[in-house]
């Protein structure tokens, strides 16, 4: 029998759907790989494997039964542990919720179960989603999967989504959520030599997700391919009610739809993002990506996104800001930790709760935050920035008029060393700064695996697309993917 | 609040605004985080450094363009005003607030006193 876990999201629900093996069997194979890699990667926060193995046994009896299955029957996922999951521990990787039992399911997880999917356990992450490489979690980091050629060092997974992308990449996992405010899907993806993607803004009910900046998260799929993404997203996507921004819009079907024959297509080149001391094989791999796109039939036209150096510094002001209001309900009151110190009042109680339970990235986002939107600067900073994201969003559109889709890198290097960052805030920020123009336009974005670099460390492509085309997106993606040839995993050394 | 003060620091100045140890301790004092003056000490020179980043904003002709304020158009959407339209949302959930309440006392929150 081949091994299970060697199997992604479409292989195993046409395996459970034919009789190949039993949705049960799949859940043990995965339940087992995740407990074995656990003490060396610490992917996750929470295991869960009576869960999945609950969800597979369901799976069985309806297919005994002869029910319609599910478009996710059978397939044991991670779940970032972000999501709200009923009686689950929910962590947002932070202490202040360490010990948080949400009494309710989030949109996204509840639709994922509904379409027969099992949860192995809970994904690390960076603390409140608030990092790019894993390193801010209050659970310690995750380990990537994948090694430098030749050296043992310690590599980040991405961030804010790096337990979804190491268990996806260590085939623990078939699949896991993500969620992107400015890169946590595609960046992650991008190190790990995966596919995911962020959909258009709306797609994906935000009701149970814990907040970061809510004009800006999006939960999307993280997959070994774009097949797979497609399948995963069409069962998270969908209207919600509960989440006022959410799209009261008909869910596609991305799957059937897949078309990776781009002919009358045009594709944009963006020529900002080929910044000054570009890394030579992120340079490279944009222009195989380039070639295997006009190869595909597509027509390739360069196109320019005036505003694109200011994203990232817009983005520093924006996503702050409404960090430091979401955060504002972590008081210590009504859930979640509580620091009261001998004698203290309720202000006291406050501050020193907050201050036992954030982290350093987290209270540093949260001080930016309260100090932009503070009486006398909210101008400066913060109506400046959200006038500067307008001209952002207007670039794209203008290019738009023009394009299909448009091509870029994901990410300006390959994966860095765990602590190579830390001590560096704003470096840090700066390996964000392909994805966040598309976050701050709220526009779907993939980034598929497209080589390695001279290290033997994988390279993402993105695409970005036209509010509401993810198939479009996904299109593109197909059609790199099936040129690029992408099969290199890591060694197993866990 | 979003009043714009015209004589505050605006992004054409010269000089690069920046924080000191008394602003960084009233901003956390705004923020409710408890910190110490080695912590202070330490976010002072991250914070300018994240400000004079932020800056470069300053260089973009915003003349005649509004801020954002929805990414995607969408419309606003009112839930129809029924006691408990919707279960989990509604009223008669008591028990499932209080369940992750660090001091939930008679059916409430229990807090320190607030009146000194």
């Amino acid at each position: 029998m081949t091994d299970l876990t060697d199997l992604g999201v479409a292989a195993i629900r046409e395996g459970v759907a034919k009789g190949e093996f039993t949705a049960v069997e799949v859940a043990g194979a995965f339940n087992a790989a995740v407990a074995a890699a656990q003490p060396a990667l610490n992917a996750f926060i929470t295991l869960t494997p009576e869960k999945a193995l609950e969800a597979a046994a369901a799976v069985d009896a309806d297919r005994a039964g002869g029910k319609a299955l599910g478009k996710m029957a059978g397939v044991p996922i991670g779940m970032k542990d972000l999501f709200a999951t009923t009686g689950t521990t929910t962590t947002a990787a932070s202490n202040i919720l360490g010990n948080f039992v949400p009494p309710y399911e989030s949109t996204v997880s509840q639709k994922l179960w509904d379409a027969g999917a099992g949860m192995l356990g809970k994904l690390n992450l960076d603390q409140f989603a608030m990092g790019s490489s894993n390193e801010t979690s209050a659970f310690g980091n995750v380990i990537s999967p994948w090694r430098r050629e030749g050296s043992d060092a310690q590599l980040a997974p991405g961030g804010s989504s790096g337990g979804s992308s190491a268990a996806v990449s260590a085939r623990i996992a078939p699949a896991a959520t993500g969620t992107d405010t400015g890169g946590s899907i595609r960046q992650p993806a991008a190190f790990t030599g995966i596919s995911g993607i962020k959909p258009t803004y709306g797609r994906c009910s935000r009701w149970g997700i814990v907040a970061f900046a809510s004009s800006l998260d999006q939960a999307g799929p993280m997959a070994r391919d774009v097949r797979d993404c497609a399948i995963m997203l069409e069962a998270m996507a969908g209207f919600d009610p509960k989440d006022s921004t959410s799209l009261d819009m008909p869910v596609p079907e991305w799957e059937a739809n897949l078309n990776a024959d781009l002919r009358g297509k045009k594709v944009g080149i963006p020529r900002e993002y080929r910044m000054d001391g570009m890394d030579a094989d992120v340079a490279r791999v944009w222009d195989e990506g380039i070639a295997w796109l006009k190869d595909a039939g597509a027509e390739i036209v360069d196109i320019n996104l005036a505003h694109t150096k200011y994203a990232l510094p817009a983005y520093y002001i924006i996503a702050p800001a409404e960090a430091s209001s979401n955060l504002a309900r972590y008081d210590g009151v009504r859930y979640g930790l509580r620091d009261l110190p001998q004698g203290a009042g309720l202000q006291d109680m406050y501050a020193a709760t907050r201050a036992a339970g954030f982290g350093a990235e987290v209270k540093r986002r949260i001080m930016i935050g309260t100090y932009v939107l503070s009486a006398g600067f909210y101008d400066a900073y913060y109506t400046q920035a959200q006038k500067v994201r307008t001209l952002i969003s207007r670039d794209f559109m203008d290019a738009f008029q023009t394009v299909d889709v448009i091509l870029a890198p994901t990410a300006p290097t390959a994966a860095f060393g765990l602590g190579e960052m830390v001590s560096d805030p704003l470096a840090m920020y700066l390996n964000d700064v392909f994805a966040v123009p598309a976050s701050l336009a709220g526009l779907p974005a993939m980034s598929v695996p497209a080589g390695l670099d001279r290290q033997g460390l994988p390279l993402g492509l993105q695409l970005i697309g036209r509010p509401f085309d993810e198939q479009g997106v996904l299109d593109a993606g197909l059609a790199i993917e099936s040129r690029a040839g992408f099969t290199a995993r890591p060694a197993k050394w866990w | 609040m979003a009043g714009g003060n015209p004589a505050g620091p605006s992004f054409k100045r010269k000089n690069a605004m920046s924080v000191d140890t008394a602003t960084v301790a009233r901003i956390a004092s705004l923020a409710r985080i408890k910190v110490t003056e080695e912590e202070i000490a330490a976010m002072v020179p991250e914070l300018n450094g994240i400000l004079a980043w932020v800056e470069q904003l300053g260089e973009v002709n915003v003349e005649g363009i509004a801020p954002m304020t929805a990414v995607i158009p969408n419309k606003q959407r009112l839930r129809e005003d029924i006691v408990n339209a919707d279960p989990l949302t509604g009223g008669d959930v008591q028990d499932k607030v209080l369940s992750n309440a660090p001091a939930g006392e008679h059916g409430f929150f229990g807090v320190p006193k607030v009146i000194e």
